[in-house]
């Protein structure tokens, strides 16, 4: 398709757009749009949308395996890259016809609502954001060019970094004890529960466990030189960017989903277009198979919502939307997550309605284990909550770090019914062993019986649990 | 509110590259793994008599960035296409990823790398730490291994590429000064009250006097000479995997000899019951007959070094690789000459190819060499296609391994 629209054309109708979103008194940051070529987009997915990131092999890699896929015609690039930033920038690849052009214009006004407002992207200084990254980008190269760090320093820490950067506390809106509180806390409890004999362990440190293993480790490894307790900070605040992200796919892709369909049918197309967008929207919202497609799930349940508000389906290409529910969904997309969103709002209907149900590998074959019925659509519904948003990364947490004795670093799995992958785990350990530089452990559950590893300056031991192993519990 | 809009400019994706350093550092690394993996590749591939500049195809396995993450043996929630029923089965698990590996697949993202590496690259790879041993300088020839040219001053004739074009003006300067001189001295002697001259002065063009060249001085550094002689047994009983083990083996030292000494010799010998010298791409490809003798192939072998390469000019290694089915009656006389080439080679190493499971005939060479003790002696015993780069190396490395490791080795392999 060529490109039958100029710069003014865009111009023209992003006008239109943003008419619109004023009228849905949507509340966006200003707007931004780049347009690129696919190489450019392919770049920018690389970097996450960021303008300037620091440089590591790992986007290399990155950017080959997508540019590979998009060459052999596997992979699409999507049509969207915004990035959570204020004012918010968003890519527009200029080889798309007109019409993707608006859709991806009035869907980026969605997410742009989204990361403005859901209290989840609070705490990420959106206004700062691409300042930050210039400035650890600069950092980095700088001690690349360091000649007493270089490369292989600054990759050794980044690379160890990288493998724990998403471990890290769950929410941010909850504020963590410092010691000295939690001290008070431990001992005001063992005072309260005299009678029983659980003497809270007061030489622990940390007393409660503390998620955040990156910033543990730069604060409580001493022999950490400056520049490696830096990396690790940079790191962090990285990953702590892109947190609200993962945490809330489905509820903001519906979101996004929901006011690109509702600005689109207002904006009054050309039938042409109008049928393009259709089809568009159709390829983007549809179920996968085998696959969780978070668009579909987001705006299925966003839809649901508003029916159940209204007491009846709208019909979107018609009906407008009643002022009071706009009201109500504003709010939810203020309050909720992916993991509140389908808990609050998923019910029996919308899960058969996605045809949501639980598989188990038997062993060469994925197989349904339980659908959405009756009885058994709470357990689903619940297992999906689990896995989605944070619940794909597992929560680990230091629970040790014998300050006095040997310097073992303690770590445990919250087994909650999903095992670790066993190799990653264990090249992961590698690599807190190379950051914490003494011995560290891991506590896990493989194969139903409790695991620890351990690695040291010998390598990798695995102990499972030996009592747990001779004597099986029933 | 309206939106900024920044448009496309082409210059921009052609001048950043942003992800070119990344890339090139990723590349990097995988070609770290690739070093380490290299025997795997030299074995599978049939990298074997390729021409130079061919193309191969690499399969890496892809660096992978550990994380804690859940296995995938867990449930998961997944959506149907509106009729899923309990039992059905939705899709495959990923469990038999690689079969021809031992290690099972089921790791998330299991990626694999296609690498185009040339065979240049790839030999480059392989060599980069090897070296070939005892060279010793011998003074009476060497080897021409840099010819290149040097600037030594300046010639008045010689072709326009060589211009000097400072000199070349600076005599032009010398020369208009001179001739100034000249005019000056000439113009006090005659006196004349007004000078014609003037408007001539304003003009003083180049000369073919004024011209200067470069000179130019060959360069040359010297290499200690050097000359690999490749003896291999083509008789009958080197059936097609025999001569494929030696083959490569002699693939491999050609090439590196290749590589490391430009300059250095090579001498192929095919022998069966007689010898003769062969051309590198007969050597290579052309298959033979017969019986064997062996001492043939060392007799072409000292009678080429006396006549071309006499050991007080030259650093000679000489291999030669046989299935060691020797006539029992040549055997005595093998062994003698095998000592002669110690005696004239800085190296001599002889490689017995036995894949396991092959049959016997007559005694292998190997036994009878034990008796040998050369220090400049090298034997080794190759079994399979993953043995070759081993045991290459170890050959540059000079560890001389006997009958008795060999037969250990079979032992253990099966």
């Amino acid at each position: 398709m060529g490109r039958s629209y100029t710069l003014a054309d865009l111009e023209n109708w992003e006008a239109k757009i943003s008419e619109k979103v004023q009228e849905f008194q949507l509340d966006c940051y200003p707007q931004e749009f780049e347009i690129c070529d696919h190489v450019q987009m392919l770049s920018m997915m690389t970097y996450h949308g960021m303008p300037s990131h620091y440089p590591h092999w790992s986007f290399g890699k990155s950017f080959e395996r997508t540019k590979t896929l998009y060459d052999y015609g596997v992979q699409g690039i999507p049509y969207e890259m915004v990035i959570n930033s204020d004012p918010c920038i968003a890519g527009l690849m200029r080889d798309n016809s007109l019409c993707l052009q608006i859709l991806t214009m009035a869907h980026v006004y969605g997410h742009n609502d989204f990361f403005k407002n859901n209290f989840t992207f609070s705490h990420t200084e959106a206004d700062r954001v691409v300042a930050r990254f210039k400035s650890h980008a600069d950092r980095i190269r700088d001690y690349v060019e360091d000649p007493s760090i270089g490369q292989e320093g600054v990759e050794n820490i980044l690379d160890a970094a990288h493998a724990l950067s998403f471990q890290c506390r769950r929410n941010q809106a909850i504020k963590r004890r410092d010691h000295e509180a939690q001290l008070e806390l431990a001992i005001q409890s063992r005072e309260e529960e005299k009678k029983e004999i659980t003497e809270p362990e007061l030489h622990r440190f940390p007393l409660e466990p503390d998620e955040n293993i990156l910033l543990f480790i730069r604060d409580n490894n001493p022999r950490l030189a400056e520049w490696e307790k830096d990396l690790l900070t940079i790191v962090h605040e990285e990953a702590l960017y892109f947190q609200p992200q993962m945490e809330t796919k489905i509820i903001n892709e519906g979101w996004a989903c929901y006011w690109h369909r509702e600005i689109m049918n207002s904006l009054d197309l050309p039938s042409d277009i109008h049928m393009e967008f259709l089809v568009r929207h159709n390829q983007v919202v549809r179920p996968i198979p085998g696959d969780i497609n978070p668009y579909n799930i987001g705006l299925t349940l966003w839809d649901r919502i508003e029916e159940k508000l209204l007491g009846e389906a709208r019909n979107y290409n018609d009906d407008p939307q009643e002022p009071d529910i706009r009201e109500k969904l504003f709010e939810i997309r203020e309050v909720d997550r992916d993991t509140s969103f389908i808990r609050r709002f998923m019910d029996r209907e919308t899960m058969e309605k996605l045809d949501l149900f639980e598989a188990a590998p038997e062993r060469e074959d994925w197989v349904i284990k339980r659908v959405s019925d009756e009885d058994n659509w709470k357990p689903v519904r619940d297992l999906l909550v689990e896995s989605v948003g944070l619940g794909a990364i597992p929560d680990i947490a230091v629970t040790d770090c014998d300050g006095d004795g040997a310097r073992t670093l303690k770590l445990r799995h919250h087994f909650e019914g999903r095992e670790l992958e066993a190799t990653y785990a264990e090249k992961t350990l590698e690599h807190v062993y190379r950051l914490w530089g003494r011995k560290v452990m891991l506590e896990t559950t493989l194969n139903e019986s409790s695991t620890l590893y351990s690695y040291d300056d010998e390598g990798l031991s695995v102990t499972p649990d030996v009592i747990n192993a001779i004597y099986p519990s029933f | 509110m309206g939106a900024i809009f920044r448009p496309y400019s082409p210059s921009d994706s052609l001048q950043s590259d942003r992800t070119s350093g990344d890339r090139q550092r990723h590349r990097e690394k995988l070609r770290e793994v690739l070093k380490e993996n290299i025997a795997d590749v030299i074995s599978e591939q049939s990298i074997i008599g390729r021409e130079a500049g061919h193309i191969v195809k690499v399969p890496i396995r892809g660096i992978k960035e550990y994380r804690f993450v859940y296995g995938q043996n867990n449930p998961r929630v997944a959506q149907g296409n509106g009729d899923s029923e309990p039992g059905q089965k939705v899709g495959k698990t990923q469990q038999q990823g690689k079969p021809e590996d031992g290690e099972a697949g089921n790791m998330p993202g299991e990626d694999y790398y296609e690498t185009d590496v040339t065979l240049e690259e790839l030999v480059e790879i392989m060599f980069e730490d090897l070296e070939l041993p005892d060279l010793e300088s011998k003074p009476l020839r060497a080897i021409e291994a840099e010819y290149t040219h040097k600037r030594s001053g300046t010639k008045r004739v010689g072709i326009r590429a060589h211009l000097d074009k400072k000199k070349t003006a600076k005599s032009r300067i010398k020369r208009r000064f001179a001739h100034q001189r000249i005019a000056q001295a000439q113009a006090e002697k005659v006196e004349t009250p007004e000078k014609p001259e003037d408007e001539e002065e304003g003009r003083f063009p180049f000369s073919q006097r004024d011209f200067r060249y470069h000179r130019h001085k060959p360069d040359i550094r010297y290499e200690s000479n050097a000359v690999v002689m490749c003896i291999m047994d083509t008789s009958g009983s080197m059936n097609v995997m025999k001569k494929y083990l030696a083959r490569s083996f002699f693939f491999l030292l050609y090439q590196f000899v290749r590589l490391k000494y430009r300059t250095t010799e090579l001498v192929f010998i095919a022998h069966d019951t007689r010898a003769k010298e062969v051309s590198e791409d007969d050597f290579f490809h052309k298959g033979e007959s017969g019986g064997t003798m062996i001492s043939s192939g060392y007799q072409k072998a000292l009678d080429i070094i006396q006549d071309r390469f006499h050991p007080s000019l030259w650093n000679i290694y000489a291999f030669h690789c046989s299935d060691g089915d020797n006539f029992q009656e040549d055997v005595p006389k093998t062994i003698g000459l095998a000592k002669e080439l110690c005696n004239c080679c800085n190296l001599f190493g002889y490689g017995e190819i036995k894949p396991t499971g092959g049959v016997s005939w007559g005694t292998p060479m190997l036994k009878h060499f034990d008796e040998l003790e050369a220090e400049n002696f090298t034997t080794l015993g190759i079994t399979s296609k993953s043995d070759v780069w081993p045991k290459f190396k170890a050959f540059l490395s000079r560890d001389r391994e006997r009958s008795s490791d060999v037969e250990m080795g079979f032992h253990v392999e099966r």
